[in-house]
């Protein structure tokens, strides 16, 4: 079987490199015992410690066929023996040192191709440790463009990093994408590092990204909510909250996504701990939040706000504190419409478009309301797939399309930030 | 008089997902989850000392065969006041549905004479996987659920099963197949994740029961 071979080239080898033995002229047959009498003719042949045969798979039972390895000067002699009883063989490996030689170059080969190339799967959910990895492996070999900044730490003081995607300038406008807000949310923290790796690679070779980089700067964060993600690894998959400790409650976590100072503490919240929509005792009492919040006040020049999470498919725009409309109702229903034919061009995979309140719920103290109020024009929120056959656990194999859908969406939006400077 | 709702509008998706989690439970087994594809028209009427009526036109596929579609019309009756009466869900469906007897006997056959009781855990896992062997076990849980989260559903939630922690058989003497399940049922309007546990009866001629649910006690730390 070809796992035995390579078990048998991968020994060979380590004997080789210790010992300096060549196997030229080696052959690997395979004999096919018909009855207990050819099994018995076998074991003597093993028995033969001269012939310094080497058996894969020992002679034991008629039903399984026996491998050896023969040194190049007693095959001859072993064939003759077969053959004068009678017994089948066939030939597996005409020369083992031919084989080895291949495997070595091929591997050698890989190994090179591993180093400068990227063997990082974007189709498949990777640990945190995994995907910051990956972070450092992008602004080193993007160095050009990008580099990884540290913008504050999480409640247990595991970093929050942010791509910068940037031309050059000096604090030029810029856009901000973040993912994983919710921990739970895994297709988002994956189709995040997706997406970094398609901006750095779209660089020099895309107009429209060219050109959009060429005037504006981009700000990625791809993971929120680092606790919250190695939980959902560790312990809880479901978990979507924060992990820090409320004074006088045995429960955890506040919902980040409802602690941002926007209608703070109105409906759409919960005030209890324990529940998975806790507001938290105060606008911006988590650190995962106000890290963002610093960042984009202190950067100052920050023109659209654009968050991941999942599931549901929608494109939705501010508010979601109230249900009254945003001043800028009618162009950011449009630019979300044209986002959402984007998105569906690719895979026909639909997206609602509309405003929090109306499409989701009421919730009050969310990001993309903080944003819009603050300023910043463009505040999108997109959940991705699916639409709840799969929820939270959507299979890995629809990592890659979805962050290719929406990175379609994210583009439309973009570029119509770049043509549409305010 | 009704009034017409956006496609987009909140009330009429969590309307659309009751309406479609009912009908599965009827129309369900092993071999057949329906979901929906498609909202295509909801209207609202609100009803003096009654309730909030919807009239809804939705597209429904096939979960096994997402090219198998089939339109349906739908009214859900949310009753004023009293949260503990379930929605009362009629349906119309227009065309038939795939058969599907082969394969439920396939599954009835496997499971019902086995050595040991089916035992298994986390349908999908963390990464979305399913075992094939295991597709029919889920669906049979996508089925049942849709009856728990038509007895729970009101106005102000939309339920989704997210996932099946875990799943026995019970041995029967009698026909039947049953199977014990805690599954866990994502709310996306409070987004709690809710475990239920739920006793589960099918068999091929005689459709999908619940005989038993209760919802379970949240965990305070994860």
């Amino acid at each position: 079987t070809s796992t035995m071979r390579l078990i048998l080239i991968f020994s060979a080898l380590f004997g080789a490199s210790l010992c300096l033995e060549t196997f030229v002229g080696h052959q690997v047959l395979r004999i096919k015992t018909r009855n207990e009498e050819e099994v018995k003719q076998l074991q003597l042949l093993e028995s033969l410690e001269h012939l310094e045969l080497d058996f894969w798979i020992n002679p034991s039972t008629a039903a399984v066929p026996v491998d050896v390895r023969i040194p190049a000067n007693n095959v001859q002699a072993v064939k003759a023996f077969l053959e004068s009883h009678g017994i089948e063989y066939s030939i597996l490996i005409e020369d083992l040192q031919v084989v080895l030689d291949k495997e070595k170059e091929d591997m050698a080969y890989s190994q090179q191709r591993e180093r400068s190339s990227n063997s990082f799967n974007y189709g498949t959910y990777h640990t945190l440790d995994s995907i910051y990895t990956e972070l450092d492996h992008l602004a080193s070999e993007y160095s050009n463009i990008v580099t990884k900044l540290q913008i504050g730490q999480s409640y247990e003081k595991r970093p929050l990093y942010v791509l910068k995607f940037s031309t050059g300038g000096s604090n030029r406008p810029a856009i901000w994408l973040d993912a994983g807000i919710h921990s739970r949310e895994w297709v988002t923290q994956a189709s995040a590092i997706w997406i970094a790796k398609k901006i750095a690679s779209d660089y020099g070779n895309d107009p429209s990204i060219t050109s959009l980089l060429n005037k504006m700067d981009i700000f990625l964060l791809t993971v929120s909510n680092p606790d919250g993600y190695v939980f959902t690894h560790t312990t809880n998959r479901m978990w979507r909250k924060t992990r820090s400790r409320n004074p006088g409650s045995v429960c955890v976590g506040v919902d980040p996504n409802r602690n941002w100072d926007a209608g703070f503490g109105g409906p759409g919240a919960s005030s209890n701990p324990c529940s998975d929509s806790y507001r938290g005792p105060s606008a911006n009492s988590e650190v995962e939040v106000r890290s963002v919040v610093n960042f984009i006040k202190n950067h100052g020049n920050i023109r659209a706000f654009l968050t991941l999470h999942s599931y549901s498919q929608l494109l939705m725009y501010p508010y979601g504190y109230k249900c009254t409309q945003p001043a800028d109702y009618a162009e950011l229903d449009a630019l979300g419409r044209a986002a959402a034919s984007s998105i569906r061009s690719l895979y026909g995979t639909t997206f609602t478009v509309g405003s929090i309140c109306t499409t989701i719920y009421q919730a009050s103290g969310g990001s993309i309301d903080w944003s819009y109020d603050y300023g910043i024009k463009y505040s999108f929120a997109f959940e991705l797939r699916d639409t709840g056959r799969y929820g939270f656990v959507l299979p890995a194999s629809q990592i890659i399309p979805t962050a290719e859908e929406t990175w379609l969406g994210l583009k439309k939006i973009m570029e119509h930030v770049r043509d549409n400077p305010y | 008089a009704a009034m017409e709702l956006p496609l987009s509008h909140s009330l009429a998706s969590r309307a659309a997902a009751l309406a479609t989690g009912y009908l599965c439970y009827r129309r369900g087994s092993p071999g057949r989850g329906l979901a929906l594809r498609s909202l295509r028209r909801a209207r609202r009427q609100d009803i003096n000392d009654v309730g909030h009526k919807y009239y809804l036109e939705l597209e429904l596929e096939d979960v096994l065969d997402k090219d198998s579609t089939v339109n349906c019309t739908a009214e859900v009756l949310y009753h004023l006041g009293n949260k503990n009466i379930a929605p009362d869900v009629q349906f119309t469906l227009e065309g038939e549905l795939k058969n599907t007897d082969e394969a439920d006997n396939i599954f009835y056959n496997r499971i019902k004479s086995p050595e040991k009781e089916l035992v298994a855990e986390n349908i999908p896992d963390s990464h979305g996987n399913v075992p094939p062997e295991m597709e029919p076990i889920r669906l049979l849980a996508w089925v049942a659920s849709g009856y728990v989260i038509w007895q729970n559903s009101t106005e102000n939630t939309k339920f989704q099963l997210a996932q099946i922690k875990h799943v026995k058989q019970v041995k029967r003497s009698d026909e039947y197949l049953e199977f014990d399940y805690m599954i866990l049922l994502h709310d996306m309007v409070s987004q709690e994740i809710i475990p239920w546990k739920m006793t589960v009866l099918w068999h091929p001629q005689h459709g999908v029961q619940v005989t038993q649910d209760s919802r379970q006690p949240k965990h305070a730390s994860g």
